[in-house]
């Protein structure tokens, strides 16, 4: 039954994202996740620990608990950021508008067709919502930061649905995207960074002005 | 099969090298044009015997592709259609050595080789691909690569459009072609071509008709031809008017093999094609007043006459009569060939002609023929060959395109009409080609020059020269063999028409008997021609010849703007068809008893670009223009365009 509450756990800090209006915070938020699926990694393979298992698990932790916050708060203290989330849609409408999100997710776990094997169909549902709040944090927020949290955040839901639905083997497969969002994160620290000395600000919306 | 993709290897690996050479221009040269020689030589000696009886051969290697098969298989039909494949590009890249100097220090000539011998290799490749995800990567590999030869002078402006509307036009049909693919998949389960079956097999038709004859040239969709063929550099637009746009008779021919017994309409559509595209092609070639783009709507009108005799071998098909189907397909076949020798001869001679004269705008030419003798000879030959007449190529394939239809005609009730018109069609688009190549060789090689340009002209070197030479004795070979060459029809006609080769090998017989008396009388011309020219050397000698100017009509000083120019020599003509040309004329006229200035100038454009596509383009445009607000410069806006979209296919999928 283990999983299942950090699978909550999960629902949880995704929900506190959504309502948080910090960017501090946020970030220490998706950190606490990427802990958790580290966790939910173990656990869910608790029957055949292999060295992989654990690799994908300690790295996955490490590097979205320890790793990224450092160098997203590295790039926000560089970029000299207002702490202030900024969003397009405010927090109780973000709450609201996840809720609803749940639902989905919920509905779609049921109807969609899952090979033999599946952990359970809450582990999907956790998954899918997963990615739904971070395409909503990637839509909904002004700053370029939260943008690139959204994007940790969906890939937290993949993350997700590897766990649940893989054995030993792809794992590797999930160390390799675990490598390409580091790149990525990395690469959106310096680009925010570039981005805030070209135009004394890290707003997106702004950005409009570029367009063709 | 082995040593046709060792070729194909030569051919990449030469390109490849070509390119990585690109520091030293010589190097690139001598890697890109001998790699392309050394592989056609090889490509040749292996495709011919595969005409002459050895039975085909096929390789299926698997590849990593959903749907791809690495299936290639060379049979009668493919070695037919690989022979002008190899010949002419062999030709042209030695052409080519010396053509591109003048891009000297410009450009590098690595890449210029790089694409070409890809072009030939992706050639090479659709003739033999049996997949259909192998033979579209081929096809688009071609178009590809071609596009990048054409748009060689991409600093001018008229070149990138012109390149722009080939990439678009070459596009659009390939979309066709991946419809008729994916339908002749779902319906057999496999892409391999030995597998398709022929469900929905008009559909398919007409599918292969659009997509195959975008690249093939035929009106209304030749639109990219005079485009793309005046911009590119002459040998590639020999290489792409003689062999290319031919790829597009070899899909349809392809096509046809899978489809099972065609109704009689299939017949009656490429009829109507043809004839459309040949009397059009020919009529626009005669207002035109560049050179190449003249030459680039004989190709809309030689592809006609292609269409017509596969139109004309179809009806024989479906009507049971092995005698129409054997000589509408032979005609039409022979005709490819035919083309890919005399149209890659004129566009070598025109790039010869641009080359030393500098310009390709026929009324600034004149009087060539005493300065560039070699080019005006070979010109002369393809002039002939390309308006059919005898004893050279182009009158062996119309010839049998005219006795099919006639045997139709006069033995099958139900079929005569179409047939009278195609052969009236013929005798027209003959007539008029004549027409437009009298203009076009008698105002660029004959009379005095024009412009300074022209005064100064020079000949071509040898590498230029000799290619024309060998192309020009193709013609005259193919013309004075042409029973052999007609036998030798004989293993491809079967694939194509379905029957057996007894009955190829009898109707062939039938229709050599006919020829032998048109050689005998051709020969005897000759002769008569050579023995007056000796009489009048004879008579001559020892007697003073003086020159003089021309009868000048009472002028004191006769200059040689007064001579017919192009346009005055085909307006009887274009006045004749002015409602369907639609010339734009802009006039001047002289006044008062002492005129001062005076102008004309005309021009001709594509009656389907005008009428058909731009009006189509420029309606797209206004939808686009209209969905502008979509595109806001916003990222999180496009995110949710995609999220909203995935959610909705997820939710329509599962709901």
């Amino acid at each position: 039954m283990t999983p299942d509450i950090i699978l909550i756990l999960v629902v949880l800090t995704n929900l506190r994202l959504l309502g948080a209006s910090r960017i501090g915070a946020s970030v220490r938020t998706v950190a606490v996740q990427g802990i958790l699926l580290g966790l939910l990694a173990l656990l869910a393979h608790h029957g055949e620990s292999s060295s992989s298992v654990w690799l994908v698990a300690v790295g996955g932790a490490v590097l979205k608990g320890v790793v990224f916050p450092w160098l997203l708060f590295r790039a926000l203290r560089s970029a000299e950021v207002e702490r202030e989330v900024e969003p397009f849609v405010g927090p109780i409408a973000s709450l609201l508008a996840g809720v609803a999100a749940l639902g989905v997710s919920l509905w779609l776990a049921q109807r969609l067709p899952l090979p033999e094997g599946a952990h359970s169909s809450v582990l999907v549902a956790v998954a899918l919502f997963s990615i739904l709040v971070g395409l909503f944090l990637i839509v909904a927020r002004k700053k370029a930061i939260s943008q690139v949290l959204g994007f940790l955040v969906m890939e937290n839901g993949i993350y997700t649905f590897g766990v649940g639905l893989v054995r030993e083997s792809p794992l590797l497969v999930e160390l390799g995207v675990m490598l390409d969002v580091f790149v990525a994160v990395f690469v959106m620290g310096i680009a925010l960074f570039h981005i805030s000395r070209e135009f004394d600000h890290i707003d997106t919306h702004e950005l409009t002005t570029l367009k063709d | 099969m082995t040593v046709l993709l060792v070729a194909v290897a030569v051919l990449v690996c030469s390109g490849l090298a070509a390119l990585l050479a690109s520091g030293s221009p010589r190097a690139a040269t001598a890697l890109g044009a001998g790699g392309a020689v050394v592989a056609c030589v090889i490509g040749l000696i292996a495709a011919v015997p595969f005409l002459f009886g050895t039975p085909a051969e096929s390789l299926r290697l698997a590849w990593n592709v959903p749907y791809g098969t690495f299936f290639v298989e060379v049979d009668a039909l493919s070695a037919f259609f690989l022979l002008p494949i190899f010949g002419l590009s062999a030709l042209a890249a030695v052409y080519g050595t010396e053509y591109l100097q003048a891009w000297r220090g410009r450009k590098s000539p690595g890449a210029t080789w790089f694409f070409y011998n890809f072009l030939v290799a992706s050639m090479v490749l659709v003739v033999l691909a049996r997949n259909g995800v192998l033979f579209l990567v081929a096809w688009e590999t071609m178009a590809l690569t071609s596009y990048f030869l054409v748009t060689l002078d991409h600093e001018q402006d008229s070149v990138r459009e012109a390149g722009w509307t080939y990439l678009v036009a070459s596009h659009l049909g390939t979309a066709f072609l991946l419809a008729m693919f994916v339908l002749l998949g779902r319906s057999s389960g496999s892409l391999d071509f030995d597998r398709y079956s022929s469900a929905n097999a008009s559909a398919l038709f007409l599918l292969a008709l659009v997509g195959f004859g975008t690249k093939a040239g035929f009106m209304p969709l030749h639109v990219w031809l005079p485009e793309a063929h005046p911009a590119a550099p002459s040998h590639v637009s020999a290489l792409m008017s003689g062999v290319m746009i031919k790829m597009g008779i070899y899909g349809l021919l392809r096509t046809l093999t899978f489809l099972g017994p065609p109704p009689a309409w299939w017949g009656w559509v490429l009829i109507g094609v043809g004839l459309t595209s040949g009397v059009l092609g020919v009529l626009f070639a005669l207002a035109q007043h560049d050179l190449k783009r003249l030459l680039a709507y004989h190709s809309v009108e030689n592809i006609g006459i292609i269409a017509l005799g596969l139109g004309v071998g179809l009806v024989g098909v479906s009507n049971g009569s092995p005698v129409l189907a054997v000589l509408g397909f032979g005609g039409g076949l022979l005709h490819v060939l035919n083309h890919a020798l005399f149209k890659g001869l004129l566009f070598l001679g025109a790039g010869s002609v641009l080359h030393g004269a500098g310009t390709r705008e026929i009324d600034h030419l004149g009087g060539l023929a005493k300065r560039m003798p070699w080019t005006a000879a070979t010109f002369l030959v393809g002039a002939v060959a390309i308006s059919g007449l005898p004893p050279l190529n182009g009158f062996v394939s119309e010839f049998l395109i005219y006795l099919g239809a006639f045997n139709g005609v006069t033995q099958r009730a139900g079929v005569a009409v179409p047939l009278l018109a195609a052969i009236a069609g013929l005798a027209l688009i003959g007539g008029l080609a004549a027409a437009c190549f009298t203009k076009a060789f008698g105002v660029v090689f004959l009379g005095e020059p024009r412009s300074e340009h022209a005064a100064r002209a020079h000949e071509a070197g040898a590498a230029m020269r000799w290619p024309m030479a060998l192309l020009a004795v193709g013609c005259a070979l193919i013309g004075f063999c042409a029973p052999f060459v007609v036998r030798s029809l004989a293993s491809v006609l079967p694939l194509v028409s379905g029957l057996a080769p007894e009955t190829v090998g009898e109707k062939l017989a039938d229709a050599v008997a006919p020829l032998r008396f048109v050689i005998a009388g051709s020969v005897a011309f000759l002769v008569l021609v050579a023995g007056l020219a000796w009489a009048r050397r004879r008579l001559l000698r020892g007697r003073t010849m003086a020159e003089t100017v021309t009868w000048d009509c009472g002028y004191a000083q006769p200059s040689a703007r007064m001579q017919y120019t192009a346009s005055s020599f085909a307006q009887p003509l274009t006045t004749l068809f002015a409602p369907l040309l639609r010339t734009r004329c802009k006039l001047t006229a002289p006044e008062g008893y002492f005129p001062r200035a005076a102008s004309l100038s005309t021009e001709t454009p594509d009656a389907a670009r005008v009428a058909l596509y731009e009006p189509a383009f420029s309606g797209v445009g206004w939808v686009l223009a209209r969905m502008r607000w979509l595109q806001q410069g916003r990222i999180q806006l496009y995110v949710l365009y995609i999220a909203l979209t995935l959610l909705v296919l997820l939710v329509w999928k599962l709901g």
